[in-house]
Parts: C-alpha cells; sequence; structure tokens
C-alpha cells in the first residue's frame, strides 16, 4: 500500500497548507508552474506565506493572484521584474511584501542542498556582488566563495506529467525545471500531474523523482489553449 | 566629421559573435541582444545551445504548431528541440555552468571593467525592482564570457569603464566585448582594440576613458 495520497481535487490536495508556512512553488515563467495547486492555494484560508519560487507570477493568475490577494508575506526567488509582474511590483513598492532576491544558480542549489542534508555549502556565484554582502567568504585554491544556507520549506507545490499510483514521476521538456529539487527539498510534496498511469507502466530507468519524495497527487486538466500554444 | 557613417548594426555584430564562436562549443546566450547570434551560427557547426531552465541542444523560436508551453528558453519565449537533445532539472542545469562545461556564455551589460568586472542585472535605481535570474552564475561559470552591447549610452557616456558604478554581477569575468564601434579583448595587459568599425583607434581612444591597446593591424 502506497503512502501516496491520490486526490480528487486541488481542494482536498492542499488542505493541509497552515499560513505562515514557507512553500515552494515548481515553474519557470509559466513552464511547470502548478497554476491549479496555486489556484486552490488561493482558496483556502492559508495566508502570511512564503513563497520560494524563481518567479513572482505573471498576469492575474497564479502566483501573481496570491500576491494581489495580499496572502504572501515573502518573497524568495531570482527574477521577479517581468513585463506581466505588475501585482508583484505593485506589492514590493508599497512595501506590502519582503524579497529576498537570490542568484539563479544558488537558488537551485540551495533548495537541493536541503533536500540532500547539506548544512552549507561554498558558491563562487555572487561573490564581490551586493547580494553576497554580509554573507562568509572563503578562499579556496585561491579563488574566493560565499558561503550559502539551505532553503527549508513545510510544502512543495510541484507540476509533473505523469504519475504511477506508487508517485514516481516524470516531467515534459522544460517544465521539470525546479520540480525534482523542490519534491526533495520540502515537509510534504504536493504534486499535480496531467496523467495517472498504472504502476509498472512507468520506465524505471526514466523515473525522474522517485515516489519516496511525494506525499500527494492531484491529477489536473490543463487548459487545452496553453497546452497547444493558442493565443490566450 | 559625422558620426552617423561609423558602426555596425545588431545583426552584424551577431555575425561577428558567431563566427568567433568554435564548431562543436557549448554555448549559453542570454537574454535579449544576444539570441541573434543564434540566428548566424552555421547548421552545420555543431554548436550545442544550453538554456538555463534544463536544456541542451535547444532549437531556433518556435513558430504555428511547434508552440508548446512546456518548451520555453531563458527568456520564456517558446523554443524547439532538435536531435540529441535532453531536458536536466535546475540545480544539475547550474552545475553544469558553475562546474566550468560550458565553453562560451554571452551576455548583455550595463558596464564592463578594465579588468572585466561585469554590471549586467540592476541599475541601482531605488524605486527599480532588482532581478537578477541566472546572469552571476553564467558569467562566472562559462570558460569564456562575451559580453555584447553598445559601446556608449544613449547620453554618450561609454560603457566600457574604468571601474563599473552600477551593482556587480561577477568581478573579472569578461573575456570579451563586442560592441557596435569595436571588438575589445580582456587581457592581463589590458584592453586590446580587435578591430573597429568605422571610426580610427584614436577616433574610438577618444570616447573611453580606458586605455586601449592597439591591435587592430
Amino acid at each position: 500500500m502506497s503512502r501516496v495520497s491520490f486526490h480528487d481535487t486541488v481542494l482536498e490536495a492542499v488542505a493541509g497548507i497552515a499560513s505562515g508556512a514557507t512553500v515552494m512553488v515548481s515553474g519557470f515563467g509559466s513552464a511547470g508552474q502548478p497554476v491549479q495547486l496555486i489556484e486552490a492555494l488561493l482558496e483556502s484560508a492559508a495566508t502570511d506565506l512564503t513563497i520560494v519560487s524563481n518567479n513572482a507570477g505573471g498576469g492575474d493568475v497564479g502566483l501573481a493572484a496570491l500576491i494581489r490577494e495580499g496572502r504572501v508575506r515573502k518573497v524568495v526567488c531570482s527574477f521577479p521584474r517581468q513585463v506581466d509582474s505588475w501585482h508583484f511590483d505593485q506589492a514590493y513598492r508599497a512595501g506590502a511584501l519582503e524579497l529576498e532576491l537570490v542568484p539563479q544558480g544558488n537558488l537551485a542549489e540551495r533548495i537541493r542542498a536541503a533536500g540532500a542534508g547539506i548544512g552549507a555549502f561554498f558558491t563562487p556565484t555572487g561573490y564581490g556582488t551586493p547580494l553576497a554582502e554580509g554573507k562568509e567568504t572563503r578562499v579556496i585554491d585561491g579563488r574566493p566563495f560565499v558561503l550559502e544556507h539551505p532553503i527549508h520549506a513545510e510544502v512543495a507545490l510541484v507540476a509533473a506529467h505523469r504519475a504511477d499510483r506508487l508517485g514516481n514521476l516524470v516531467y515534459r521538456r522544460t517544465a521539470r525545471n525546479f520540480g525534482p529539487i523542490m519534491a526533495a527539498a520540502a515537509e510534504t510534496t504536493i504534486v499535480q500531474v496531467d496523467h495517472v498511469v498504472p504502476t509498472g507502466s512507468l520506465d524505471p530507468e526514466s523515473i525522474v523523482t522517485p515516489c519516496i519524495y511525494v506525499d500527494h497527487v492531484v491529477r489536473v486538466e490543463r487548459d487545452p489553449a496553453a497546452l497547444t500554444g493558442a493565443p490566450t | 566629421m559625422t558620426t552617423t557613417a561609423r558602426g555596425i548594426d545588431r545583426d552584424a555584430l551577431a555575425r561577428i559573435v558567431a563566427a568567433d564562436i568554435p564548431a562543436g562549443s557549448f554555448v549559453n546566450l542570454g537574454i535579449g541582444l544576444p539570441t541573434k547570434v543564434a540566428n548566424h551560427l552555421a547548421p552545420d557547426s555543431g554548436v550545442m545551445l544550453h538554456t538555463e531552465n534544463g536544456m541542451l541542444g535547444m532549437g531556433p523560436e518556435a513558430v504555428g504548431d511547434e508552440v508548446d508551453p512546456d518548451l520555453v528558453n531563458a527568456g520564456k519565449i517558446p523554443v524547439t528541440e532538435l536531435p540529441g537533445a535532453s531536458y536536466f532539472h535546475h540545480a544539475d542545469s547550474f552545475a553544469m555552468m558553475r562546474g566550468g562545461h560550458l565553453d562560451i556564455c554571452v551576455l548583455g551589460a550595463y558596464q564592463v571593467s578594465a579588468t572585466g568586472d561585469l554590471a549586467n542585472w540592476h541599475t541601482g535605481a531605488p524605486d527599480a525592482v532588482p532581478a537578477v535570474g541566472g546572469a552571476m552564475d553564467l558569467a562566472l561559470g562559462a570558460k569564456q564570457t562575451f559580453v555584447m552591447m553598445d559601446l556608449l549610452t544613449r547620453e554618450g557616456a561609454a560603457k566600457l569603464v574604468r571601474a563599473c558604478t552600477y551593482p556587480l554581477t561577477g568581478l573579472a569575468c569578461v573575456t570579451r566585448v563586442y560592441t557596435d564601434l569595436a571588438v575589445f579583448l580582456v587581457e592581463d595587459r589590458g584592453v586590446v582594440v580587435r578591430e573597429a568599425f568605422g571610426l580610427t583607434f584614436d577616433d574610438l581612444q577618444a570616447l573611453v576613458d580606458v586605455p586601449l591597446i592597439d591591435g587592430t593591424h
């Protein structure tokens, strides 16, 4: 019997997320962003959230809607500014939310480190820049490095393509991005997938996220227009 | 003397950068102007493009039915995959960069210093929303970092400077600067002008506060 829970609705899948939680959200722009899970989080009562994600939402949906509704206390990300990031921009300029800006590779490695049980690590990225101010540095083999710490989270919201009945995951193209490392880093990982398939039907050699990292799965219908790339 | 005849346009500059990329290189092209370089890489060059959102073997921009929201480049533009493409997660993608496996990255810039310091992520303006993305990792990680930019700001100030005044992206990481007016090589002995476009070395030196070495012969 699998430890993974399969849910009929996204609302049920996100029901355990508490106010004040740190929530990782997969995706790079809209590719791999678990939009339906975020919309469900918006319908839940959870607020005062810290969001860890590469971007801070675009347009009026997903992360942007969560920010618009004042449910986000802090954003940890690498690239909040986009042509359509008006909800983040407005909240940031109004001082309504805190921003921790992290170089993208350090963001990924800090998330990976959390999932891998690493205490902290030295990285060359950011040395000598404003984003390393106040951080411990060390010269190793003649090269300067900055000490960076893992990013832990109570919850990860991840979008994947297929799950089997044990919760093993495969992704699709560049929608993989932060999904695998966030699934490993969070205490509880909630995944939305396009398809649930029988256990044994995924090639074990091609499974990207083994089921040990997965707690909740819900199948969603993605907007067909978004799937075909038709203008929306 | 009129100043309108000097310099080259952005496509011509992209062609020059593309011609300098050795066959078989693994290359990352930054958002904006550097993206144009892809249009000038010879199909048989074997250059493989990396995009930091988790792909090697990126093809041209997607059109029509090719558009797939799950397949985008670092600028979130829909792209295509070439035969032999591979996908990987973000930590692997940046390990690929930081670990020195990419041969060349091409980035835009606000300023480059005489010692190859790069400023390209933030103007430092108090009301600006800062965003860094993968610029810091790319600038430091690739074996060579090329910058593509206009040499002068709209106000006429050179963007090749003795020391950057904008917030830094990385220290001593830029190896070449491709501009509309000249190509500069950042070397231990100083900044060398490899070629100038429609102006003399002395004219170029008059525009730039950094002492230049004439390598145009």
